[in-house]
């Protein structure tokens, strides 16, 4: 594992096709990653990234195609085979075990690891080993108390330490703050040139591509339509090959407002997180008619524990929630009534029922009223579907079928059924949390878009998002929260970057 | 490399594929019914006995003569009822395993409130009010394990089994005590119905009108299940509960009610067995119905139309026990080991499914 230099290897992809039943997901995708070298793989969400990598890392068996490594080919039957072949994959969402020491996590990742662990030795080994890395993590703490940039560096250094020298990395920037993704594709970057190690990395940043790579393979529905050196690659070409002739939608113009009613006010709000722990503390905040009001801040201050009070998902231990006046819990008639929605993060963990079909999914907010009820208890699944067609059409939701289950649709259009369903309707009050939390360029642009078209219509919006960008583009206003508190609140004009950034670390 | 931008032909998806769930959700009991069957011959033969012969006797035993069907029949109605009360709180995500408490308990009701009834009142009057009773009993057994589950966080499967034991202590404790009739010296039982109060058989058949209100509420439950509000919001609450909370609806109310109403099921085995085979409460009540009916809902998949067929099944083990154990000397507890066989194929075959490629397009997570 001490050897320098000429680690890395080249991987090659010759062909790959992939089909799942009547869907053709990858097809004749051939990719030549040149060892020691970064290589992005840009593409849309749907457009098969993950299912080549996965066709590589052996959990598909591809339909046509073949691998090639250093040259020759080689079948890669199962992650097994992958991994005796030195190919590595960190995945967007983390896989260590969190009560586990950074140490133990790695040591018990091993293959080889032994029945009987003798910890002094094994620990000193990971000593050596550490110390000839670029970077460090501290190995005595428990994963769960490990930042998501210091688990996101376990999980490489994880790779190394089982000798992989051709890592995929899927969005590994998308769970870190803008300072620490900037450091670990640095840190990346280098042992690229060095050669110590050759990256995959699937992104949909073009910021990363320009920054980082190497080379870019762009894929567009399953085929590769374009690449090359980044030097000579533009982002426009890129952009266009991506997106291809979809169009994007224009952002709405900001409708300017002054003096509007306050619409949504919470008051002194307190709740407690899942261990009983204070988790908000005293939350004051009033959001007016056509207003957006961003919520920036570390994740992990309080934020989604705010939001799930305001949605019904947790309980309120003290404090008031007023819509218009009146006193609002987040229970069904009441929701409908004070038209509050909701546009949450991972939809298919906080908005939708994976395994119902996309046109249930899209009755979720509507089964139990006319014309989908009839007398408020029978259902008409006709009418269900026949809605469900046309907010699929309306929102450009890609879906064989309404009678599709809503887990089988990629991330970006799972979002845009929900999305459909929350925002078909008056909104006057709209919750919304890391809504483009890892999607694509169109999707993104399209969420973004309605966000501020609600706005200009008059609808009170509380924006929940880890990503300052999209908090300083939508946002009239800003508030901050550290340790459960607002620790700022400022139109945006008054405040800026640095005041923002004090804020989140605590400061008042 | 130069740009493509043809779109990919899609191929005509196959009839199979297509078809792929609804036959998967046949081939892989069946299998597994199979299987067990097979692992259950060998278990035969290491005794010296003949699976065929074993095989023959509980087709004949079971389904091979019109006698051999009634007592099939007899058994298949309570075990309907069971397995609803397994299979509705499955819909909800809730794994509720003492139908057989709620069972007893509601047998032991439909006695109690008869008892003052008898020879004051006519049939039509006491005959629903025991139905009711029964019902009420066993919805607010099952209800309670729901309300625990819902208020407190107690495991529901935990809390339902050992609710069983409570409502076999209270039949005992009423029975052999305040309420025990002197009728029945040798079986300490309550006194019993009466004709008037026993439900008849079906015309043309010696089986009794449960199998009918079991067939009816099995389909009742399908429909509730997919084709009312209710049904739709117990399916949003059991696949996704953050979903459900999200979309403000009353999970714990609707936790409580898929409960009483399974209870209530179950409630109704205990009036038919009261009312219909016994004629009055005692410690038969305790026949493991409930038990066989979590087989039942699990061999259908929870679903409610699948019930009643599968019911037939193992009514027909249930009634072969008897003829298998006078001539093959085997005890009746054998067939409880090829139903124990076949519940542990049918939890490993959970696992099959989707990855048969050959009924189930390969799905993209």
């Amino acid at each position: 594992m001490s050897e320098e230099g000429g680690r890395a290897i080249g991987v090659e992809t010759i062909g790959m096709t992939k089909i799942f039943g009547s869907l053709v997901a990858l097809e004749d995708v051939s990719i030549r990653v040149r060892p020691g070298t970064l290589h992005a793989l840009l593409g849309e969400n749907g457009a098969g990234k993950s299912t080549l990598v996965k066709c590589m890392m052996g959990f598909y068996q591809p339909t046509r195609g073949q691998m090639s490594i250093e040259g020759h080919e080689v079948a890669i039957r199962n992650p097994r085979d992958a991994s005796e072949a030195r190919l590595g994959m960190v995945y967007q969402h983390f896989t260590l075990v969190p009560s586990l020491t950074a140490a133990e996590n790695l040591i018990v990742s091993r293959p080889d690891c032994p029945e009987i662990i003798d910890w002094k030795r094994e620990i000193a080994a990971l000593d050596a080993f550490m110390a000839t890395m670029p970077f460090r993590v501290r190995l005595d703490t428990p994963v769960s108390n490990l930042s998501a940039g210091e688990k996101q560096k376990l999980e490489i250094l994880k790779q190394l330490y089982l000798d992989r020298r051709f890592v995929v990395l899927d969005e590994p920037t998308s769970v870190l703050t803008p300072d620490e993704a900037d450091e670990m594709l640095g840190l990346l970057k280098g042992m690229t040139t060095r050669g110590e190690l050759t990256i995959l990395m699937i992104t949909h940043k073009f910021r990363e591509v320009t920054a980082y790579a190497d080379e870019v393979s762009i894929l567009r529905r399953g085929r590769c339509v374009g690449g090359g050196l980044v030097g000579e690659i533009g982002t426009q070409e890129m952009a266009r090959l991506m997106i291809g002739d979809a169009e994007i939608r224009e952002r709405a113009a900001r409708v300017e407002r002054t003096a509007t009613p306050v619409v949504l006010d919470l008051a002194a709000l307190h709740a407690s997180d899942d261990d009983g722990l204070p988790a908000i503390t005293s939350i004051d905040l009033k959001v007016h008619e056509g207003e957006i009001v961003g919520i920036a801040g570390v994740s992990g201050n309080g934020q989604s524990e705010l939001v799930e009070v305001l949605s019904g998902q947790r309980d309120l231990d003290d404090g008031r929630i007023l819509v218009h006046g009146h006193g609002f819990e987040p229970v069904r008639d009441q929701m409908a009534r004070l038209k509050v929605f909701s546009l949450q993060e991972e939809p298919l963990r906080n908005s939708a029922v994976p395994r119902m079909t996309v046109a249930e999914n899209i009755a979720l907010r509507t089964f139990d009223e006319a014309p989908i009820a009839s007398l408020g208890w029978w259902l008409k699944p006709g009418t269900m579907k026949a809605r469900a067609r046309d907010l699929i059409a309306r929102y450009r939701v890609k879906t064989p079928s309404t009678d599709t289950p809503i887990e089988n649709l990629s991330g970006g259009n799972v979002q845009r059924a929900v999305l459909a369903r929350e925002l078909s309707g008056d909104v006057d009050v709209l919750i919304v949390a890391n809504p483009c939390f890892g999607l694509d360029f169109a999707s993104v642009a399209e969420i973004r878009t309605q966000i501020l078209e609600q706005r200009n219509r008059g609808a009170a919006v509380l924006l929940v998002s880890e990503d300052l960008d999209e908090i300083l583009e939508l946002s009239d206003r800003v508030a901050v929260m550290s340790g459960g508190r607002i620790t700022l609140d400022a139109p945006i004009g008054a405040t800026d970057r640095s005041a923002i950034g004090h804020a989140m670390a605590g400061g008042h | 490399m130069s740009a493509v931008t043809a779109d990919p032909v899609s191929p005509e998806p196959s009839r199979l594929a297509a078809l792929g769930p609804a036959v998967e959700a046949v081939i892989v009991p069946i299998g597994a019914v199979a299987a067990a069957a097979a692992l259950f011959s060998l278990f035969l033969l290491v005794l010296g006995k003949s699976p065929l012969t074993f095989f023959e006797l509980l087709w004949r035993g079971g389904f091979g003569t019109a006698f051999s069907w009634q007592n099939t029949l007899i058994r298949t109605a309570p075990l309907i009822f069971t397995a609803l009360c397994v299979a509705l709180p499955a819909r909800l995500g809730l794994m509720i395993i003492g139908g057989e408490g709620a069972l007893v308990i509601g047998g032991f009701a439909a006695a109690v409130v008869a008892l003052p009834m008898i020879g004051v009142m006519p049939g039509w009057v006491a005959m629903p009010v025991m139905f009711a009773a029964a019902a009420l009993a066993g919805a607010l057994w099952i209800g309670f394990v729901g309300y625990l589950r819902h208020v407190r966080a107690v495991n529901e499967t935990i809390a339902s089994l050992l609710m069983f034991y409570i409502a076999v202590a209270v039949l005992n404790f009423f029975v052999e005590g305040p309420l025990r009739s002197p009728t029945d010296p040798n079986k300490p039982s309550t006194a019993p119905i009466g004709a008037d109060f026993k439900v008849g058989s079906i015309p043309g058949l010696d089986v009794h009108w449960g199998l009918v209100v079991g067939v009816v509420l099995a389909i009742a439950a399908h429909v509730l299940m997919t084709r009312t509000t209710f049904g739709f919001a117990a399916r949003v609450t059991g696949g996704n509960v953050r979903a459900a909370r999200a979309q403000g609806l009353p999970v714990g109310k609707l936790m409580i009610a898929t409960c009483a109403l399974a209870g209530a099921c179950a409630g109704i085995a205990g009036y038919f067995e009261v009312a219909a085979v016994s004629g009055k409460a005692n410690a038969s009540l305790i026949a493991g119905y409930g038990f066989t009916g979590i087989l039942v809902s699990f061999l259908a998949r929870h679903n409610p139309i699948a019930i009643p067929p599968v019911a037939v099944l193992f009514g027909g083990l249930a009634a072969a026990g008897g003829l298998i154990q006078r001539r093959m000397g085997l005890p009746d507890a054998s067939v409880q080991v090829l139903q124990g066989l076949i519940f542990l194929f049918i939890l490993v075959s959970e696992t099959v499914y989707g990855r048969l490629s050959l009924f189930s397009p390969e799905t993209r997570r």
